[in-house]
């Protein structure tokens, strides 16, 4: 258990619903601690909640029940303008009549700075997210890439206790993203500020989190790092939206998991699991394929499909029970004899990547 | 397959129209014939309405020089100046309150009752304005402006508050959040981010009620004490006795002052986002 001084947002059964006709439970019971210094992602479908957390944490909503700790302080009931907490916003909503430079200037300035600190830390910031050259344009004269960096500095400027990101990159295009997320990454590590990043995109969550938070409807399903979360998904819901998963049935007896399409495998099934009939989690890599009848611990599959995708290419099998698997090999320089299509193959999967889901 | 594929057209195209363009065109010239008469007019020579006798700027020098219309003029200007202005702050108060706002029961009821006075006929505003003035006056024996400019500021304010609502829903919420969330108080919110952006509707609402005002004769002519002409009901009663030129003159300076005002209120509201 960390103590208060390492915990920067603490999340105490927070849940928020949103009265109307049709009663919307936005958050449900939400609890979590998110650590000092974290690159901490909420990651969902879109209406899972997450933004609704992010808009809670920032106070622009006030949750119906439960409270908000940040660093050790109660500030549920604390107005935005009074939480040392500042949101990049999905639109990036810089002011549009104001420059870039005076954009960034505008936390510093309502917090009363005196003048020349504010020009300086301006400069600095605009030196971090490098726009010193484009100090004096206008928000509208920008890129949209650029505008995202004022957004950023203009977040950052005030030095924060924590950075909220509204999925701040779902505008940019492919390339820009992949530069902007090393960047942010960047930019926590220089900064040291904790960043509370929300996204529906699970490539951005596992590249840039220290932690990720698994949303959906309202409650929060899983939290590790990425590789926990990629490798030992506790539900169904979480193996799903996270990369390509197979779902097989299984019968679960203490630390072993046999296949209903055959093969015995170690497993380190999670808390609340029973023995009897299970589901388990095949990630599609995992799983290799062979021409030839199957040996012990193998399965008798029929290759339904073959997709090429340049390093890798997919088998989409049948297994003996009917079962669908998809496997992914990966292509090698010689090109390596795979079953063809419409032909018997074996099946095997690698140690420890049978992983027992908890529904 | 030769024959090219006709693709389907997209919406109308006004050249193919049929009869279109006649319709158009007697449309414009309805309205803007007889305005283009009473301009030319306005710098004839003679006395005629009819006659064409040379270029002349004599009914401007006229109108200019008769106390009459310069103290019409005048009353006018002030009228409409103040009217205006109050109407605009009234109208901007409820946009704030009818947009920025979370949703409170009545709040549609409130929109309908703040542009009513563009749906009742104005004659009978007009009417019913005459009869509560009559009391007053009669109560207190005051005779001032000030029933003229409550009037007139009643009446303008559906003016002032349609652009000034209609730019605040343009404007992104987002803004005012953002600006919360970098500390702002709501009273800095307010004059840092809402009121700069909602500014050009502001302008736009204030010259559509300066024109309004400027124009009105109905209410006016109920509502005015004896000796407090304003340039319309001026022009109404010049018209009753003689039809010089002069009124020409006179018009065509108000349809010049009404289309700078109302040409600069398209280019405000269409401006900056």
């Amino acid at each position: 258990m960390e103590s208060y001084s390492e915990t920067a947002v603490e999340a105490r059964r927070i849940s928020k619903i949103f009265p109307g006709e049709t009663e919307v439970r936005a958050l449900d019971d939400v609890s979590v601690s998110i650590h000092r210094n974290e690159f901490f992602t909420l990651l969902g479908p879109s209406g899972c909640g997450k933004t609704t957390l992010l808009r809670v944490i920032a106070g622009f909503e006030p949750p119906t029940m439960g409270a908000l700790f940040l660093a050790g302080t109660d500030i549920s009931r604390l107005p935005p303008n009074q939480r040392p907490v500042n949101t990049v916003f999905q639109n990036y909503a810089l002011f549009p009549h104001m420059s870039v430079a005076n954009n960034i200037a505008f936390g510093l300035e309502m917090l009363g700075k005196p003048k020349d600190e504010v020009r300086k830390t301006v400069d600095d910031m605009l030196r971090l997210v490098r726009m010193e050259a484009l100090s004096a344009r206008r928000t509208s004269e920008i890129s949209g890439g650029q505008q995202q960096r004022v957004a950023l500095a203009r977040a950052l400027a005030p030095h924060p206790e924590v950075l909220l990101l509204d999925e701040p990159l779902s505008a940019l295009d492919l390339k820009l993203r992949k530069e902007m997320q090393i960047e942010l990454k960047r930019l926590q590590n220089e900064t040291g500020i904790t960043f509370i990043f929300v996204t529906h995109d699970q490539e951005e969550a596992l590249t840039m989190s220290d932690r990720v938070a698994v949303m959906n409807a309202g409650k929060i399903l899983q939290i590790g790092s990425p590789q926990e979360i990629y490798q030992r998904p506790a539900e169904r819901f979480v193996a799903n939206f996270i990369g390509e998963s197979n779902f097989l049935d299984a019968t679960l007896s203490g630390h072993t998991a046999t296949l209903k399409a055959g093969g015995a495998h170690e497993v380190d099934p999670p808390e609340g699991v029973s023995d009897g009939t299970v589901s388990v989690l095949v990630r599609p890599e995992h799983a290799s394929v062979r021409v030839g009848e199957p040996k012990t611990n193998e399965m008798a599959a029929t290759v339904e499909t073959v997709v090429y995708s340049g390093e890798a290419t997919t088998l989409h099998l049948r297994l003996g029970t009917g079962e669908a698997l998809k496997a992914r090999l990966p292509n090698s320089p010689g090109g390596g004899a795979l079953p063809g299509q419409g032909t018997a193959a074996s099946v095997s999967i690698a140690p420890g990547a049978v992983t027992v889901l908890k529904d | 397959m030769s024959e090219p594929i006709r693709q389907p057209r997209r919406g109308y195209s006004v050249r193919s129209l049929p009869g279109f363009a006649v319709v158009a065109v007697f449309t414009f010239f309805a309205l803007y014939a007889p305005i283009l008469i009473l301009v030319a007019f306005s710098f004839n020579a003679g006395t005629s309405l009819a006659i064409w006798e040379g270029f002349s700027l004599r009914w401007y020098a006229q109108a200019a020089a008769n106390e009459a219309v310069q103290e019409a003029a005048v009353r006018s200007l002030i009228l409409a100046g103040v009217a205006a202005s109050v109407a605009t702050v009234a109208a901007t108060m409820a946009a704030l309150a009818t947009t920025r706002t979370r949703r409170f029961p009545g709040r549609t009821m409130i929109y309908a009752l703040i542009n009513q006075p563009l749906m009742v006929p104005e004659i009978v505003t007009a009417v019913a304005l005459l009869i509560v003035f009559a009391w007053i006056k009669v109560a207190t024996g005051h005779t001032s402006m000030v029933y003229l400019i409550s009037a007139h500021t009643a009446f303008c304010i559906p003016f002032a508050y349609l652009p000034i609502r209609a730019r605040l829903e343009t404007m992104d919420y987002t803004l005012e959040t953002a600006a919360k969330d970098l500390y702002a108080s709501p009273w800095k919110v307010f004059s840092r981010v809402t009121l700069p952006l909602m500014w050009p509707g502001i302008i736009a609402g204030y010259m559509l009620a300066f024109v309004i005002s400027l124009d009105d004769v109905v209410i006016t002519e109920f509502v005015k004490s004896a000796g407090q002409e304003t340039l319309p009901t001026f022009m109404l009663g010049q018209l009753r006795r003689v039809v010089t030129p002069e009124i020409n003159a006179i018009s065509t300076i108000i349809l010049a002052a009404g289309a700078i005002l109302v040409s600069l209120f398209f280019w405000l509201s269409r401006g900056r986002r």
